[in-house]
């Protein structure tokens, strides 16, 4: 078999052979960043919630002592994941949980799980700051009709910060989308981790990852385009209907 | 009320009890009322009642407490001192109790507040579903009812920034009545209007103001206030400096403060 001698034929070759194990490292790192941006989100909503809760003068003192243990724990926990590398907290996770636990993770559940803390342990940060940039008259307004704390939070406060996040949850999908490439270090079968193995063979590394970017790069471009579409949705309609006397 | 007549033995062993019942009309009453910012004394000494199906005005300049006392009837600002009634029962500060008390005691703000995740109809139905927990088609029903009483009844689909700033407040009035609410405080509804705005919110309270409504509406429009108030009560200073019908204070005011203040302000 004769071996190509240009940079394309190269990569048309590594093409053909790989672009299974490409696609399915594609696969791969799709799955890992949404569930990871979305159990991230998730994480980054509940602390930011948490973290607002009010203490009163009125408040008992049952609640002071659990906002006050649960804010405590939240600190540490977002400490530790934005102080770390994903890449260290991966291994940490991964090969603890085998040692002191004696819990057999898949390396896909794994890296799931640690994507997600991390996204959380930054995503918190945008919640709080969502949450105390709404004008305070929203909160004065639902407090007026006899909502409780956690009601004005659920219908009014959270839809609104939610709407005002939305650009930073694409771009932290996006960039779940590159970290995904770090955890080839506990053997998830990522996209880079394809490249890797891909590699094994030829040893064309500078074809192979040119290929790998190029999807990383499709990945990611898509992905922000189908956010922009969808701000633009949830901003609706700038019109609306008068309804006629009789119809109301 | 329909409970005192069982209740009778009881209230002759503990006549304290008798005497904060002794009127059912009252709807609210606040004693004492004080509120400090740090150091700084924003309400001193505060006694102030209202009876069912009166309508208050409360006046006075900037900084003298109106809007604060107003807050602090409905405990958006927790008063420093004193105790607030509510139908003669001293009102508990925890937030259980704080919620239901506000579900009964309507608000409307000079910047509306109204939700701006919700269409109008929205706004006016999500305190009757959720916090009083009645069926979503009531809820609908009372939205559409009081949105039509307000003149907003072709705009229940309109979110709050498509609107104009007196249609925003009309729909505040509303959301306010869909709870169906003993009383409802006004805190300077119309100070945030432009000027041709001004005259279709009044219009919607004098409307309220015939229906007995009991209302206490914080205020600087003058003319309005003698025309709707029962009782018109003049703030300077953090204290009440002087209270009664609106010819007493507008015609024959007593004090001097209430004199100069409404000298400076029919004068402009």
């Amino acid at each position: 078999m004769d071996l190509p001698t240009s940079f394309l034929g190269w990569v048309s070759l590594i093409w053909e052979n790989y672009s299974g194990m490409f696609l399915y490292g594609t696969l791969i790192t799709l799955v890992i960043a949404i569930s990871g941006t979305i159990l991230g989100s998730l994480i980054g909503f509940v602390v930011g919630i948490v973290q607002g809760i009010p203490v009163e003068s009125g408040s008992s003192t049952l609640r002071r002592v659990v906002v006050k243990i649960l804010n405590i724990i939240i600190s540490i926990y977002v400490e530790i994941f934005r102080g770390t590398p994903m890449m260290v907290q991966a291994v940490v996770v991964f090969y603890g949980s085998m040692q002191l636990f004696n819990l057999d993770m898949p390396p896909l559940a794994a890296g799931i799980l640690v994507l997600s803390l991390n996204t959380g342990a930054y995503f918190a940060e945008s919640v709080r700051g969502a949450i105390t940039g709404i004008d305070p008259g929203q909160t004065e307004g639902a407090k007026a009709i006899g909502m409780t704390h956690f009601q004005t939070m659920l219908y009014v406060i959270i839809p609104q910060a939610f709407r005002t996040l939305i650009p930073q949850i694409g771009n932290a999908f996006v960039s779940a989308i590159k970290d995904t490439s770090v955890l080839n270090v506990i053997t998830v079968s990522e996209l880079y981790f394809a490249g890797r193995t891909a590699c094994g063979v030829y040893f064309r590394y500078f074809e192979t990852y040119f290929i790998i970017a190029l999807i990383y790069l499709i990945l990611t471009f898509v992905m922000s385009r189908l956010l922009k579409l969808l701000e633009k949705r949830m901003d609706g309609s700038r019109n609306y209907e008068l309804l006629e006397e009789g119809e109301v | 009320m329909s409970g005192m007549p069982e209740k009778s033995g009881l209230e002759k062993s503990r006549p304290e009890k008798c005497v904060q019942r002794r009127d059912a009309r009252e709807t609210l009453r606040v004693e004492h009322l004080g509120k400090s910012f740090g150091s700084h004394e924003v309400l001193r000494d505060i006694d102030f009642q209202v009876m069912e199906g009166e309508v208050i005005s409360i006046i006075g300049a900037s900084g003298s407490g109106k809007s604060t006392l107003l807050r602090c009837i409905n405990m958006l600002e927790e008063p420093s001192a004193g105790k607030i009634y509510y139908r003669g029962e001293a009102l508990q500060n925890t937030p259980k109790k704080v919620s239901s008390y506000r579900a009964k005691v309507g608000m409307v703000f000079q910047s509306f507040n109204l939700f701006a995740n919700m269409s109008a109809l929205k706004n006016c139905m999500i305190g009757v579903e959720k916090v009083k927990k009645q069926s979503r088609q009531e809820a609908e029903e009372l939205a559409l009812q009081y949105l039509k009483k307000v003149g907003m009844g072709a705009y229940v689909k309109a979110r709050p920034h498509q609107l104009s700033g007196g249609q925003r407040q009309r729909v505040a009035i509303a959301r306010a009545l869909a709870m169906k609410p003993d009383i409802l405080l006004f805190d300077e509804p119309t100070s945030a209007l432009d000027p041709e705005m001004v005259g279709e919110v009044l219009e919607v309270i004098k409307q309220l103001a015939r229906e007995g409504l009991t209302m206490v509406i914080v205020t600087h429009e003058m003319a309005f206030a003698k025309e709707v108030s029962s009782r018109v009560v003049f703030m300077d200073k953090g204290v009440i400096e002087e209270e009664g019908t609106p010819d007493v204070i507008f015609e024959h005011p007593k004090s001097q403060r209430t004199k100069e203040f409404l000298g400076r302000f029919m004068n402009r």
